[in-house]
């Protein structure tokens, strides 16, 4: 490892140098301590300030999306030990503290009638399953918390366990709209895991393992030197990402399927019932799922940490990540900015009509790719045609049959 | 094609955010406390007296404490006391003066009806609306040196209707002034024509009435 780290630019080798320098300050025997608490202090610090800065940005986008400004009050507090204050607004950046403080400081109410072990535990067990997803999420070309072989399993039996806390959250709060809510969510949530791990089963037919970092590596390709063979580039990767980003949406709670926190009409979903740190805590497993799933969409189908081009290699690995995963979040927060919430009834025919029966042609459509990987000349065209009418044509047919006498709507009373 | 609508979607939101950096006409967002919408014309919120200069404002109140907007008030949040002396006023006749003219404005409704009920035009409606006391016992319950702004600041706020309340007061001053004048003239006719008929009998003169206040 340190061999290859040596040949490596300052830049790609700089976190754990860092790492080393500081563990090997530590005595001999509680180096392999500080090691493990050192990796996980940085994914959990990291991905903190990050989910800090998506609610900023995503509060600052949906203003823009909407004509509007957007928080851009919150500044330097005044510190009443320094002599000065400094006057600046900081464009609103400093707004996720001061949520953070308010949260905190706000009163906790637990329902008299809860059961109170599990009302407690709630929002634990949903903000740890979330963060310790990003344990097999490899950041850099060498920067991945745990090489598991099983990465990917790993990753959906983690991510898997944040519905057992959202199905706590509302049964322990023994209120009917947070059960019902629940329940709701579990429905929801199961429909959507379905089409979401299908739409990951192609890579791992393409690649022939589950290992998060191999995936990286294996589209680590580029055709002419510039053409990067990410899976997103492939008919079938192209499908799979589309269903993969529709099922993550719905994964991660997320408009336009943010139905367990339905307002409108259950109150607030599984929510209701809590107040002060422990909503905030729900938000930032919400959040930390949604970038761990936009991790795992990056690692599997974007790439990972490769550079889009060779030439751009110049720019650290994790930079490339970091940069991946910022776009889909933009991208997410520009679907909550443009989408309206579904109904229940139209959100699981989405799921079981409509995106198992492609997922699972897309499973086929990977492997006829596979099978077919020595194809080349004339023959390559062909590969291709075939793979873009597999995805192509059942959209297509799907997407008529199941919109035929939904579309296109006519208004009888607005013009 | 199934998913058209939502690309068209996703491209409305997309001009909104873009054109949200260069188009200011699109921000409706008014930042307040930096910026201000002007407040129209007819906006009105508390009542001010109204006094003819702004260097001598106690001096010069058009207000005569004739007591119709305390008795009038709705919420009765007028407070006057009548001096018991009299002052000349800005047209130098002698007149009666407000020596308390307190208005709680944590009371007063904004109704406006003393505005309606003043004979001489000297209670008005002020514009100001950023009003912040920490104590409403004492700070929100304003007196008369608080509430007397000069008629420049009621031109100011209220071009048009401060127009025509001037322009009337004129009229009537001047029509005072001609009475008084006739009235004058008439004087000086009979105190002429007294002379003149010595044989008349010893009947008084019809003594001119006074001049009617205006």
């Amino acid at each position: 490892m340190s061999a290859v780290l040596a040949s490596e630019p300052f830049l790609e080798r700089a976190p754990l140098e860092l790492r080393d320098a500081v563990v090997q300050l530590l005595p001999a025997p509680a180096q392999w301590l500080g090691h493990h608490l050192i990796t996980i202090l940085a994914v959990v610090l990291g991905f903190s300030l990050f989910f800090a800065f998506t609610t900023v940005a995503e509060r600052k986008l949906l203003g823009r999306l909407q004509n509007r400004l957007g928080p851009n009050r919150a500044g330097v507090p005044k510190f009443s030990i320094l002599p000065f204050h400094l006057r600046h607004k900081l464009f609103g950046l400093s707004q996720p503290f001061a949520d953070a403080i308010k949260a905190l400081t706000k009163e906790d109410i637990v329902p008299a009638a809860a059961d109170k072990l599990l009302h407690f535990l709630a929002p634990v067990v949903v903000v740890a399953f979330s963060l310790m997803t990003f344990a097999v999420l490899p950041v850099g070309r060498h920067l991945v918390p745990v090489e598991l072989d099983a990465a990917l399993l790993y990753f959906f039996a983690a991510g898997c366990a944040s519905e057992l806390a959202l199905f706590m959250a509302g049964w322990s709060s023994r209120n009917k709209y947070s059960l019902l809510a629940a329940m709701r969510a579990l429905a929801q949530l199961i429909s959507y895991e379905l089409p979401l791990i299908l739409s990951v089963v192609p890579i791992v037919l393409v690649t022939g393992t589950l290992s998060t970092v191999a995936i990286v590596q294996s589209q680590g390709v580029w055709s002419f030197g510039l053409l990067p063979h990410w899976f997103v580039f492939t008919p079938w990767g192209f499908a799979g990402f589309i269903i993969f980003l529709i099922a993550t949406l719905a994964e991660t709670n997320r408009s336009p399927f943010d139905l367990p926190e339905a307002e409108s009409e259950l109150v607030a979903g599984h929510l209701t019932e809590y107040s002060g740190f422990k909503y905030a805590l729900f938000f930032m497993a919400e959040y930390f799922g949604m970038t761990a799933l936009s991790g795992l969409g990056v690692t599997l189908f974007l790439g990972g940490w490769q550079a889009p081009a060779p030439f751009l290699e110049f720019i650290p690995s994790y930079l490339w990540f970091m940069g991946k995963l910022v776009g889909m979040l933009v991208f997410f927060i520009w679907i909550r900015g443009t989408l309206l919430r579904l109904r229940i009834d139209q959100l699981t025919r989405l799921s079981w009509q409509f995106l198992v029966p492609l997922a699972l042609l897309n499973v086929g459509n990977a492997a006829f790719w596979s099978l077919t990987a020595h194809w080349s000349g004339p023959l390559n065209l062909v590969r291709w045609a075939i793979a873009l009418a597999l995805v192509v044509t059942p959209f297509l047919l799907l997407g008529r049959t199941l919109s035929a006498g939904f579309a296109p709507r006519t208004y009888r009373y607005a013009s | 094609m199934l998913g058209t609508g939502i690309l068209n979607g996703l491209a409305v939101t997309a001009k909104n955010f873009l054109g949200s950096f260069h188009d200011p006409a699109r921000l409706v967002t008014v930042e307040y406390p930096e910026q201000h919408i002007p407040v129209p014309e007819a906006y009105r919120n508390f009542p001010f007296l109204v006094s003819e200069s702004a260097d001598d404002p106690m001096g010069t109140l058009r207000c005569v404490s004739c007591l119709t907007c305390e008795k009038e008030c709705p919420p009765q949040c007028i407070v006057i006391v009548r001096s018991k002396d009299k002052k000349p006023d800005a047209t130098g006749k002698a007149q009666f003066y407000p020596t308390v003219f307190n208005i709680d404005t944590s009371v007063c409704m904004g109704c406006q009806i003393c505005v309606e009920v003043c004979p001489f035009d000297s209670i008005k409606m002020d514009k100001v609306f950023e009003i912040t006391a920490t104590n409403r016992f004492t700070e929100l319950l304003l007196n008369r040196e608080q509430l007397a702004k000069s008629n420049a600041y009621y031109h100011q706020i209220h071009p048009v209707e401060a127009a025509e309340v001037d322009g009337r007061l004129a009229a009537e001053r001047l029509a005072a002034e001609e009475k008084a004048k006739a009235a004058a003239a008439a004087k000086a006719a009979a105190a002429a024509a007294k002379p003149a008929a010595p044989a008349a009998p010893a009947v008084p003169a019809p003594q001119t009435p006074p001049p009617a206040t205006p």
